[in-house]
């Protein structure tokens, strides 16, 4: 029987959509099934309260691969990223560290607090931003095996090796170190300002239950630096419209392309043959026929959901119920009547329009996972801020804001689950302890919309409410992501492939995972 | 925003061209009159009054201040008498220039050192073990170059010390009209000049006094094109222009050794231990891949290049600061970091760095020349630094 399809795409999140995108750019016939009303999964905007727009779940373009936008020309299809350039870590004493974009008022900032930090800074800038270009052909490559010795296995190990070669001993120090050190213990031999390193450390700790004195956590550090690598193409910064409009884009090019998209379209499983997959039967009973398959759903969800413990190995699917999700972040959407007004920096002023960090010190950072350790959310959780309507005025109506606090820990295994009463007690926990720093916040909020990894879970279907499909931990990456052996975005089943976060590179509105994928079976003459 | 120097009151509203510049997160004016012209030619012809506040400035004191210096530094800076002052060169453990600046005896135990950029981090860093304090007093130390032959009399005019002592390269603690001030003869400029620093708080009456007395001299105030200009006749390089600063450098290949910047002569490789000692010997007996020299355009093989297009040559009277190939015959050997016209020598000279077989005095070369939109290469000749050199900058 000949396929409607020549690959059908499970799930339109924007990796999905990166997939269908470059598959039918070159030529197939590809159809995305979205469960929801709209496409975007996690990069989504929503008008959440009447004139009130919101990035519900992510809320920055930080890693979104360059190749991806030029491939599929994205700015012609309507992304617009805007600057996002300081990060403002206010502090409990009154005062606050600012980080800026402009390396003369940033060393300026520093060394208000440490001269030496000031110094150290843009050296430790340097060497970061050193080690993650030599890191960063990882991201782009589909991970080989090294237990394997299959020819394509061992090319892509002698290209790695020669790559590791090349970098100096500095960077290979450096490597090494951030592969096995926690983050604090790194940025201790760097800084002494506390809410420097906490303020970096955080980056390290996004999305998964570790905290910063936790070993491994030094690496995710370097993510943040391959942001800035393209720093000149300026891929970092606030999506214009939210982050759902990064998915509209990849929409609107895979559409150009010739994919088809069904939302409101869920799919109850994939259809298997001979060990073969030949399509996805809907929840309505609809069956749609493909020669291949691909789903965007996350490892556990696919495997265990989708396909079925029946059609595959025990091994494999043991390996995919161990694989880690762990849900620790929240999202807190707040519709403003006015700005909120910090104690540190009265009044309106750059400081409004870049990230706001609520981490005074490492052990603050510390103290908010060790609750989470223990099945509570954290009293003083960190929370990372964003004030779109300051970058993107058409977020809310005029005079008025929106603020986006991604808040953590919030553990998905929570003590007694993620009950209405909890949800609203961590909301008050998010804002109280924003309040602290800019007191008329209370006062000014209009709505509130509370986003645990409870409600990522049944909004989303992300396992556990993980924002990377799985916790981007070194024993979960590359050609170990998702089950050590199957990191090449193929599966036990026979033309079913997977496509997002939960493989190689990972999270984080990259897209890479789907142009991997997409790239994949290309190769493969599809 | 960016910080304004001690002498910004007196200098914002000279400042007529409103062309600012930033240095080291500093705002100086590029130019104060519409065009550098004038203040470049009182460098040369009267006095020049440029405000240098935003240099880095380390006061380095105790019974080890000298041994510290001297761990870092690739000058011997323990065999320095009291009030000598000493312009080096810094380098990383592999012999790679980190930066360059000076280094002021100011009594037994206490030592200036003034930089291009930050170096605390690195002194502390070094200082372990060692009894020695090291404060940062960029911020509180003003600093003003007068600069050109008649900074002298200018400056006779206020000091209470005799000048005409003051040897090249030398320092005295002075007072100027009361105010406490050091005044050391050195500059940036390749002339006659001095340089005094003093604490931020007198920064306006000693401008104001200088201005006073210095008008009959001819006292102009300059800017940084101007002194651009004189530091490419002085052959001096400018970090982040001329090079880069093994602490910035991406890849190795931006890094330079001493040696490669005509700065072999501060290593003094038979001093006790210093930071790159091991790497530099190695250096000194390989001999250096590249050289920092001059080079002078033919101002005849530049009037032809133009003449072909039916025009004048054109010369850049605001000096440059790129990466300008320089070939011999169909192979590049080189690339010029700075350049421009010299209004006093008349001659195109240029800054480059040149593979060592080719940077020999009187080597031809040609360095590549935009004419009319089209790509040129122009005939140019290695020549001695500095392109200028008066007697009176030592007499």
């Amino acid at each position: 029987m000949s396929a409607a399809y020549d690959a059908i795409v499970i799930g339109g999140g924007h990796n999905g959509l990166v997939a269908a995108a470059y598959l039918a750019r070159a030529g197939k016939r590809v159809l995305v099934l979205e469960r929801r009303e709209r496409v975007g999964g996690a990069a989504l905007s929503e008008e959440v309260f009447p004139g009130f727009t919101f990035s519900v779940f992510s809320y920055v373009v930080s890693l979104l691969r360059t190749e991806i936008i030029r491939d599929l020309d994205l700015p012609r299809h309507g992304l617009h990223i805007l600057p996002l350039e300081s990060t403002l870590t206010p502090l409990p004493n009154g005062d606050y560290l600012a980080q800026w974009n402009d390396q003369d008022q940033n060393r300026r900032e520093l060394a208000r607090h440490s001269l030496r930090d000031a110094e150290a800074y843009d050296e430790f800038g340097r060497l970061m931003h050193q080690t993650a270009r030599a890191v960063k052909p990882f991201l782009g490559m589909v991970p080989p095996d090294p237990a394997s010795l299959r020819p394509r296995d061992l090319l892509g190990l002698a290209r790695l090796g020669r790559h590791l070669r090349r970098l100096g001993a500095e960077q290979c120090h450096t490597l090494h170190k951030l592969l096995t050190m926690s983050s604090a213990d790194y940025l201790d031999q760097w800084f002494e300002t506390e809410a420097l390193k906490a303020t970096k450390a955080a980056s390290g700790i996004i999305g998964t239950l570790l905290g910063p004195r936790s070993p491994g956590t030094a690496y995710v550090l370097l993510h943040h630096y391959m942001g800035e690598i393209d720093g000149v193409f300026r891929a970092w910064g606030f999506a214009k419209g939210g982050n759902g409009s990064v998915s509209a884009a990849i929409a609107g090019a895979a559409r150009a392309f010739g994919a088809q998209i069904r939302t409101q379209a869920p799919v109850a499983q994939v259809l298997i043959e001979n060990a073969r997959a030949t399509g996805v039967a809907l929840e309505s009973g609809e069956e749609i026929r493909a020669s291949r398959v691909l789903s965007n759903a996350d490892p556990r969800r696919t495997f265990l959901q989708l396909v079925g413990e029946q059609h595959l190995p025990a091994d494999f699917t043991a390996a995919i119920r161990r694989f880690k999700f762990r849900g620790a972040s929240a999202k807190v959407n707040l519709a403003l009547g006015e700005a909120p007004n910090f104690t540190c920096l009265p009044g309106s002023g750059p400081h409004l329009r870049g990230a706001i960090s609520i981490s005074p010190s490492l052990d603050y950072l510390e103290r908010a996972y060790d609750q989470a350790k223990s099945g509570e959310f954290s009293c003083r959780p960190y929370l990372d801020i964003i004030i779109p309507s300051m970058i993107d005025p058409a977020m809310a109506p005029p005079g008025k804001h929106v603020m986006s606090i991604f808040a953590q820990y919030a553990p998905y295994h929570l003590n007694g689950g993620w009950t209405d009463a909890q949800r609203a007690a961590f909301g008050d926990t998010v804002v109280d302890t924003l309040a602290e720093y800019a007191p008329n916040l209370k006062s000014a909020i209009l709505h509130r919309q509370v986003v645990t990894p409870a409600d990522i879970e049944r909004m989303v279907g992300l396992s556990e409410g993980n924002i990377f499909q799985g916790e981007l931990t070194l024993q979960q990456m590359f050609f170990l992501r998702p089950v050590p052996g199957w990191a090449r975005y193929k599966t036990p089943i026979r033309r079913l492939y997977l496509c997002g976060a939960g493989t190689h590179p990972g999270g984080g509105v990259m897209g890479a995972a789907g142009r991997l994928a997409a790239l994949t079976i290309l190769r493969e003459g599809a | 925003m960016l910080k304004t120097t001690p002498f910004h009151r007196r200098t914002a509203p000279l400042c007529a061209s409103h062309a600012w510049r930033r240095w080291a997160g500093y705002v100086v004016a590029s130019s104060y009159e519409l065009t550098h012209e004038r203040e470049y030619h009182a460098i040369r012809s009267s006095a020049a009054l440029l405000d240098i506040s935003p240099l880095y400035k380390y006061l380095v004191q105790g019974k080890d201040a000298a041994r510290l210096l001297d761990r870092v530094v690739t000058r011997d800076v323990g065999r320095a008498q009291v009030g000598e002052v000493l312009y080096t060169a810094w380098c990383d453990a592999a012999g790679k220039v980190l930066d360059d600046g000076t280094i002021a005896r100011l009594d037994g135990e206490t030592f200036r050192l003034t930089c291009a950029d930050p170096n605390l981090r690195w002194l502390e860093d070094n200082a372990l073990g060692l009894d020695v304090a090291i404060g940062d007093v960029s911020e509180r130390t003003a600093a003003l170059a007068l600069q050109g032959p008649a900074s002298r009399a200018v400056l006779q005019q206020l000091a209470d010390t005799d000048l005409g002592d003051l040897k090249y390269f030398r320092l005295t603690a002075s007072q100027l009209r009361g105010i406490p001030v050091t005044i050391s003869r050195t500059g940036y400029t390749g002339d006659l000049g001095f340089e005094i620093w003093l604490d931020a708080a007198h920064a306006l009456a000693v401008w104001d006094a200088l201005i006073e007395v210095g008008a009959a001299f001819g006292i102009t105030p300059a800017g940084m094109l101007a002194l651009d200009l004189a530091r490419i006749e002085a052959g001096l390089m400018l970090m982040d222009v001329d090079y880069v600063s093994a602490r910035k450098a991406l890849v190795e290949s931006e890094k330079s050794s001493p040696f490669e910047l005509d700065l072999g002569w501060t290593v003094n490789l038979h001093k006790a231990h210093f930071v790159g000692q091991r790497a530099l010997a190695a250096q000194a007996r390989r001999g250096p891949e590249w050289q920092f020299v001059g080079i002078e355009l033919e101002w005849e093989a530049l009037e032809r290049l133009y003449a072909e297009v039916g025009l004048a040559p054109r010369l850049p009277t605001t000096a440059w600061r790129a990466s300008v190939p320089v070939y011999v015959e169909d192979d590049q050997v080189g690339y010029a970091t700075s350049g421009g016209w010299s209004p006093l020598l008349k001659k195109y000279i240029a800054l480059a760095h040149l593979r060592s077989q080719w940077a020999a005095p009187d080597t031809a070369v040609q360095m590549e020349l935009t004419v009319a939109h089209r790509r040129r290469r122009a005939a140019a000749r290695v020549v001695k630094k500095p392109f200028f050199n008066p007697e009176r900058k030592r007499a």
